[in-house]
């Protein structure tokens, strides 16, 4: 198998998967930098008969260039880091007019309530469907995530989405998928016995197909 | 001062030992080397429970459907159905390997085992200053010990919440299926705690106060400065876990509702109690592993340890900054994500001190007389194995990659890098050097090396896939992992990371094997084998009770390997005066 990201389905989910390669290279020289000296190190220092060790307590020089250095490169990260962040998540950058749904997890089972035709939340329309999400591509979508009972955690690989669902608190979510195509919710906190099939499947349709759907789906309700 | 009142109570101790009967020299022993060896014997039984918990859990993630498990006899039908383990069994064994294997085998191994044996030893004292509250601190951990073992055969099983206990799930025997075995858990809890607490206070105190003469603060091995700073750490952190412990079986028994919404409570409240404890836990758990390692690099290598006072000063850092990163657990938790941002830049910081020790292992090593026997293998091998898990920690102090790997087998792999690749790593080194102080007789060097190599590959077998399986999206937890369709394609890894498991698990038997052969066959120590300079290496192995016939005088630093000016032998005892060894000497 191929150790990799799931193909990104997200506007997010771009500036996500470069901060994770960017970190995986400067991790990944890092890595050779110590492994390396450490082999090196082994081979060339090993003990023989009557060698003596060099005799030093330190260096303050070294010291501070391996102090300034990885704080330097740390700063720079955790400044990029914050500033993503901040976009995907600051609650100022929560998009305004954006399509919301209600989305209450419970043990084991994902309940999604629709705005119905008039595309908003808390009027005679809405309708729930169990473990079906489906939603519009290319639009801000924002879910009000709750929970019922325990902790659970709403994740779409593909989307790059996680959140914690708690009891007693509604925290808002919000993405926006680059393409069509059908994916799973999966739970990523341990929420009982159930836990391991607490899934729904993800349907990303054009705005029309979206829009046909929910008005077959509003119909069947309604009857 | 301090010196006289260690040399009163030494004498007393001596004194005492000619009346001593079986039980009170074995079993109710308030010496500090006897109580260090019952921590051992505990700690290594728990290690192999929690190991079993993990292979049981490894066996059904790879073959969920296959079965076949012969544990119908041992675990009730509720548990185990005709060899199949059932997702009430699984959360359990989920639950129950991380929190017998931080609680119960990890953190008793670090601290109570090498805390109470090298705090008066490295120290020159002989004792640790309240024998009977030491003696407690091990007496304590037995109930905890029973409890954690009888709720696996209570009605509902083990705790089943995981080990991190997030409310409401481990509140409400309604929502888990667990009852009374949550309880249980939690008592332990409570019992580990109490030792811990008991403990910390003794090595605090007996640091600050029994050192002797000449042992300055800046001549204290840096075995000694992490397990100082790690009690602080403890006894800072511990309350916490314990009232929030305590908190939760009120939840449970009595009807309080702190972390319940439905009467008013906080499910986060929960997660921020855990965490305040549970991030300095981290280091309580890799600390004292720094400091073993960096002693046995030392004299490994035979040089003194490279940039002593960075170290010194990295260990202090870490310790401070490991209390103020608790929300990094906490990221995707529903807490306000502005908080997040500190969180992240606290939590990076620690790469820093962290970058320090290693670069400094390093210098240790660099131009040395590197001895590579068993014990410097797995120091320099904590070193390889902790830069991993260090540099893995990077991924998800990132928040925003940790979006998408946080609560995946990312993270899996992450603390194993940390705990099993550091923590125990450093301890199977401790094992190997320090075993012919405590038993008098050195470890059988072959089968030491066989281990090491065993428990390197196999050890990289199973947890560096984890990073893999992780990035895929494989979540933490999960009973049967077969039945999502972005995790096809990843069987035959989780396939192989069992298997490994299962050598790296066998490989424990070879060391238990060591241990236990060269307890009567093993090559005689002496008081020296491995030519080191501090203390503990300056009285017979194993040390008579009260340790010192005459309290150690300390002229110098810790680690005096290779002084150009020390002729005929490439090392110098913190006891030893530079300038009657070698007249030249003594300017230094």
């Amino acid at each position: 198998m191929d150790w990799a990201l799931p193909p990104n389905y997200s506007t997010f989910g771009v500036v996500i998967d470069q901060l994770f390669w960017i970190i995986l290279v400067i991790t990944g020289i890092a890595f050779l930098l110590v492994e390396g000296g450490i082999l090196w190190f082994c081979i060339k220092y090993r003990g023989r008969e009557g060698a003596r060790a060099h005799y030093t307590h330190g260096s303050n020089k070294l010291e501070i260039i391996w102090t300034v250095i990885p704080a330097i490169i740390i700063a720079i990260l955790g400044a990029y880091s914050a500033a993503v962040w901040q976009d995907i998540k600051g609650a100022s950058n929560r998009p305004a007019d954006a399509l919301e749904f209600l989305v209450v997890g419970k043990q084991f089972e994902w309940n999604i309530t629709y705005p119905g035709m008039d595309r908003t939340l808390g009027t005679a329309d809405d309708f729930t469907v169990l473990n079906q999400f489906h939603f519009p591509v290319n639009e801000d979508i924002t879910i009000l995530l709750e929970s019922e009972d325990v902790i659970h955690s709403f994740f779409i690989p593909e989307l790059r989405v996680k959140q914690d669902a708690v009891p007693g608190m509604t925290i808002p979510v919000w993405f926006d998928a680059t393409q069509t195509g059908n994916f799973e919710i999966a739970c990523a906190e341990l929420c009982g016995l159930g836990h391991y099939y607490m899934m729904a499947s993800v349907t990303v349709h054009s705005a029309a197909d979206f829009d046909a759907w929910q008005a077959s789906r509003a119909s069947e309700t309604a009857q | 001062m301090a010196t006289i009142v260690a040399e009163a109570t030494g004498q007393a101790i001596l004194h005492e030992e000619h009346e001593q009967s079986f039980l009170r020299k074995y079993i109710f022993s308030t010496d500090h080397k006897v109580i260090a060896i019952q921590f051992l014997i505990y700690t290594l039984f728990f290690l192999m429970i929690g190991g079993l918990l993990a292979m049981l859990m490894r066996y059904q993630i790879a073959w969920p459907a296959r079965g076949e498990l012969p544990l119908g006899g041992i675990f009730p039908e509720t548990m185990v159905a005709s060899g199949y383990i059932l997702p009430e069994f699984y959360n359990a064994l989920v639950t129950m390997h991380g929190s017998v294997m931080v609680f119960l085998a990890i953190m008793p191994m670090l601290v109570g085992v090498w805390a109470n044996y090298l705090i008066p030893l490295q120290l020159g004292t002989h004792d640790m200053a309240f024998p009977r509250l030491n003696m407690l601190s091990f007496w304590a951990m037995v109930p905890a010990g029973i409890l954690t073992l009888a709720s696996f055969f209570v009605l509902g099983g083990a705790a089943g919440a995981g080990w991190t206990l997030y409310a409401p799930l481990s509140a409400r025997p309604d929502l888990t299926g667990v009852g009374l075995g949550q309880i249980l858990w939690l008592l332990a809890l409570v019992f580990i705690g109490l030792s811990s607490i008991l403990g910390s206070v003794n090595y605090i105190t007996t640091t600050i106060n029994m050192r002797a003469p000449g042992m300055t603060w800046m001549r204290m091995p840096l075995t000694i400065w992490s397990l100082f700073i790690t009690a602080i750490l403890a006894l800072l952190a511990m309350p916490v876990l314990s009232a929030a412990g305590i908190m939760l079986i009120f939840d449970q028994t009595i009807g309080t509702s702190f972390f319940l919404p439905e009467g008013g409570g906080q499910p986060l409240l929960w997660q921020h109690l855990f965490w305040f404890f549970g991030h300095p836990e981290v280091y309580i758990l890799i600390l004292p592993a720094m400091g073993f390692t960096s002693e046995i690099l030392s004299v490994g290598s035979r040089k003194p340890v490279f940039g002593y006072k960075a170290m010194v000063l990295a260990l202090v850092s870490i310790a401070f900054l490991g209390f103020i990163v608790w929300g990094h657990h906490m990221f995707q938790s529903g807490m306000n994500p502005t908080l997040g941002l500190a969180f992240t830049v606290s939590t990076l910081f620690i790469a820093v001190p962290s970058a320090i020790k290693t670069f400094n292992w390093m210098g240790t090593m660099w131009r040395g007389n590197l001895q590579l026997h068993s014990a410097m293998l797995f120091a320099i091998g904590f070193v390889a194995m902790f830069a991993i898990g260090g540099l893995s920690g990077v991924f998800m102090a990132s928040t925003p990659v940790d979006i998408y790997i946080h609560d995946t087998y990312f993270i899996v792999a992450h603390i194993h890098y940390v705990l099993f690749g550091g923590s125990l790593f450093a301890l199977f080194g401790a094992i190997y050097f320090w075993y012919p102080k405590m038993f008098g007789r050195v470890m059988n060097e072959t089968m030491g090396k066989i281990h090491f190599w065993l428990t390197f590959v196999l050890f990289n077998v199973v947890f560096f896939p984890m990073h893999g399986v992780g990035m895929v999206g494989m979540m933490r937890r999960i009973y049967d992992s077969t039945g999502y369709a972005h995790l096809q394609g990843i069987e035959d890894t989780n396939a192989l990371i069992s298997w490994a498991a299962f050598g790296l698990f066998a490989s424990g038997f070879l060391f238990a094997f060591n241990f236990f052969w060269s307890l009567k066959k093993g090559k005689k120590a002496g008081a020296n084998p491995w030519n080191a300079t501090t203390l503990e290496w300056q009285t017979p192995s194993p040390p008579k009770h009260g340790n010192w016939e005459e309290i150690p005088v300390v002229y110098h630093g810790p680690h005096e390997y290779s002084h150009p000016d020390v002729e005929d032998k490439d090392w110098l005892a913190q006891n030893e005066r530079p300038d009657v060894v070698s007249p030249a000497a003594g300017s230094h």
